[in-house]
């Protein structure tokens, strides 16, 4: 039985639709997931001494137990952020002849090998290992490390049970940041006080039993509510959730793009595929933050173009680049209708044009970091009107992927092929290169007005340009009416 | 009139569509039966210039689908429920396709409610996306769509799959209506042959991509049809 399992498994897993994509993509996700692995790693082995050498007087073991309270709830953070069980795969199989207490065994157990699981491991056993050699006590060491590895499955299993329960979540967070101010202010030293009782466990391991109990028991808790729940229309049901519509007839003002706009908004907030990308676009706006305040850049102003670039077009990259796979679910549907392509190619620039200037505007407070940054961000948006827009349309005409909008964005790479890749080319390293080469021979003033003129020729050029690029998707029609009938 | 001629389709070397002739004239309430993978929906999908044929072509009111656009203006179809939006509302995908087909929204409030009886309460004011109705909800979803902003032509392909009895029975209403005047062709495609034979006046046989019969519907025709697909 468990062997059918498995092999299920594994075929979902080479199956699944965001497993059988380019080439390209697949070396990213492996890439990603090695480099997360390599940096656990590399804290793992090193973590010790760069403890011993930061804090010499205090012993690293009681250092990483003081701030476990911080991992824990993170972690937990995290999870309920990420991780799911996944009760829906289990529906072909209540009419099978297998008992549903071994279906409901094996999601569990099978929750334990996730990858949420794995991570915490890269970290957990080189740092024991590295205190073993160190000469700390052995047994001590493996019931800690045991303990770890104890608490981070209960952790998997007490998520299940909180079940994206918002007053918990809230909870976690309250405590999280109360945890830190009481020890910042010194009036009590919460996770000080949690990592005692880890101290504990490494001067008397018999106490993992403690920490194997509490596993059990969420186990048994776990089993028993999902025993009950494997109907269709208790745990197995999918939820539908009620309309909020929000009134949108402000755009009416922007007349025949009316139709398709509002569209596109209500495609952005209803949908988790582009709910998601909403963090996205926050992230991009703070992307300065990483450069400006650190010594390393103050001196590299090519640096202003890539992030004046990046943050004030950061929903422009992640909405333009999926144009017009945003539409492959009903692409069928546009094409049988009655209106002009280049209306509908209109409504997609109008809405980067208008978040460009968006975005440039939340970014105004980047001023602090100097006026240059301001002006280069001007032009940045400048251009990125005038000439992504037009690029990003233009490689919209290359997409052959269908993106399925139910599915949650984040390490989903459903949809993206090549052009996804190489399209970063135009969009932000030539304004970065033109910009440098002219600062670095002329000056500053002159590169951030080449750049802002650049923008403004293609924004002169938008008709002729919206023309030709709307020719290229005509002619693309049949290609990408037959590639988004297709399950990739 | 819909008029096809020496229309064919070409997988590689398989063939899934040949057809020398057909026309269809206007006013026609036309029906296409036949099994799986006879070439029905190809042949809509062709119609409605989705995909390109090998040879010919077919022309929907003096123009070729696939050299001008301009039949969109009176052509109002749906194929599957790829042709709904799925996270808008119903009536946001109404409000959206009246857009399209030059409807204010006054033209398309008086216009759905001439279906008030077929929506039967499921559809309008209901606070759910089209994507959680049932099969058959978005069905009628689709069917009252095709037919919004007076269109000549209306195709549905398999528009009696997934209805309940009722709306069965209103929808062939509808559909009669349709033609009643003679002006208004409707293309439909079923694997029902009871609701054809009712609501079509003429019905092609496609097998394997070609025409094995096209009859007047009489009296006979529902015995005909199935001692034909009985074999």
């Amino acid at each position: 039985m468990i062997s059918h399992f498995l092999s299920l498994e594994w075929k979902q897993f080479f199956r699944s639709a965001s497993f059988s994509k380019s080439i390209g993509a697949k070396i990213l996700i492996g890439f990603f997931a090695l480099y997360f692995a390599a940096c656990f790693l590399l804290i793992g082995i090193g973590g010790y001494w760069i403890l011993k050498k930061q804090f010499p007087e205090q012993d690293p073991l009681v250092l990483v137990n003081s701030f476990l309270m911080y991992a824990i709830i993170g972690d937990l953070i995290f999870r309920y952020i990420m991780q799911k069980l996944p009760v829906m795969n289990i529906k072909p199989l209540l009419i099978l002849p297998i008992q549903k207490s071994k279906i409901v065994h094996f999601i569990l157990m099978k929750s334990s090998f996730s990858f949420f699981n794995i991570m915490g491991l890269f970290f957990y056993i080189p740092f024991s290992v590295v205190l073993i050699i160190e000469g700390y006590d052995v047994a001590g060491v493996l019931g800690w490390l045991a303990t770890m590895i104890l608490l981070i499955q209960s952790i998997n299993f007490f998520n299940f049970l909180v079940n994206k329960n918002n007053t918990v979540f809230g909870g976690l967070l309250t405590l999280l940041i109360l945890g830190y101010f009481v020890q910042y202010f010194n009036w009590f030293d919460l996770p000080g006080f949690i990592g005692q009782g880890f101290d504990a466990v490494y001067q008397s391991p018999f106490l993992v039993i403690v920490f194997l109990a509490l596993l059990i028991g969420l186990y048994v808790i776990n089993y028993k509510q999902l025993r009950n729940e494997v109907y269709l229309d208790a745990l197995i049901s999918e939820q539908t959730k009620e309309v909020k519509s929000a009134d949108l007839s402000f755009t009416e003002k922007l007349g025949d793009l009316a139709p398709f706009i509002k569209n596109d908004l209500r495609l952005m907030w209803r949908n988790k595929r582009t709910k998601s990308s909403v963090w996205m676009v926050a992230i991009g706006l703070l992307y300065g933050l990483f450069f400006y305040p650190n010594p390393v850049y103050a001196g590299m102003e090519f640096m202003y173009v890539l992030v004046g670039i990046f943050s004030t077009g950061t929903f422009l990259i992640n909405f333009g680049q999926f144009i017009p796979a945003w539409d492959s679910g009903y692409y069928n549907m546009l094409m049988s209708q009655n209106f002009k392509y280049e209306r509908y190619l209109k409504s997609k620039f109008t809405i980067m044009a208008i978040s460009v200037v968006a975005l440039f505007v939340l970014g105004i407070p980047y001023v602090y970091f100097g006026w240059k940054v301001l002006l280069v961000h001007f032009a940045a948006m400048i251009y990125n009107v005038g000439v992504n827009t037009h690029v990003i349309l233009y490689g919209g005409t290359f997409n052959r992927k269908k993106i399925n909008l139910d599915e949650k964005a984040a390490f989903n790479f459903q949809g993206i092929g090549a052009v996804q890749w190489i399209i970063g080319i135009p969009l932000m390293l030539l304004p970065m290169a033109i910009f440098g080469l002219i600062n670095w021979l002329i000056s500053f003033e002159i590169a951030t007005a080449t750049i802002a003129v650049m923008g403004f020729i293609g924004i002169a050029l938008h008709k002729k340009l919206m023309a030709a690029i709307t020719k290229k998707y005509i002619a693309n029609k049949y290609v990408m009416i037959h590639a988004f009938n297709q399950e990739n | 009139m819909i008029q096809t001629t020496q229309l064919s389709k070409k997988y590689g070397k398989a063939e899934v569509l040949n057809i020398a002739s057909l026309e269809i004239p206007t006013g026609q309430s036309f029906g296409l039966v036949g099994n799986n993978g006879a070439g029905k929906t190809t042949y809509f999908n062709i119609l409605l210039d989705l995909i390109r044929p090998t040879t010919g072509a077919i022309t929907n009111h003096d123009i070729v689908v696939n050299q001008s656009e301009d039949w969109k203006n009176f052509t109002g179809s749906f194929i599957d429920e790829s042709f709904l939006i799925g996270y808008l509302t119903p009536n946001e995908y109404f409000d959206f396709i009246g857009d399209l087909r030059g409807m204010n929204k006054a033209d398309v409030k008086i216009f759905l409610t001439q279906f008030e009886e077929f929506f039967n309460d499921e559809i309008l004011g209901k606070k759910k996306y089209l994507r959680d109705l049932s099969k058959g909800n978005q069905k009628k979803a689709g069917i009252v769509a095709a037919m919004m902003g007076n269109p000549q032509v209306v195709v549905l392909d398999e528009p009696f799959a997934n209805l309940d009895p009722t709306t069965q029975i209103r929808l062939k209403k509808i559909i009669k209506q349709l033609t009643e005047n003679r002006e208004i062709t409707v293309l439909v495609s079923s694997h029902d042959l009871t609701h054809v034979t009712e609501v079509c006046e003429r019905i092609v046989v496609l097998d394997k991509g070609t025409v094995v019969k096209d009859i007047e519907t009489s009296e006979e025709t529902l015995e005909e049809l199935e001692s034909y697909f009985s074999v």
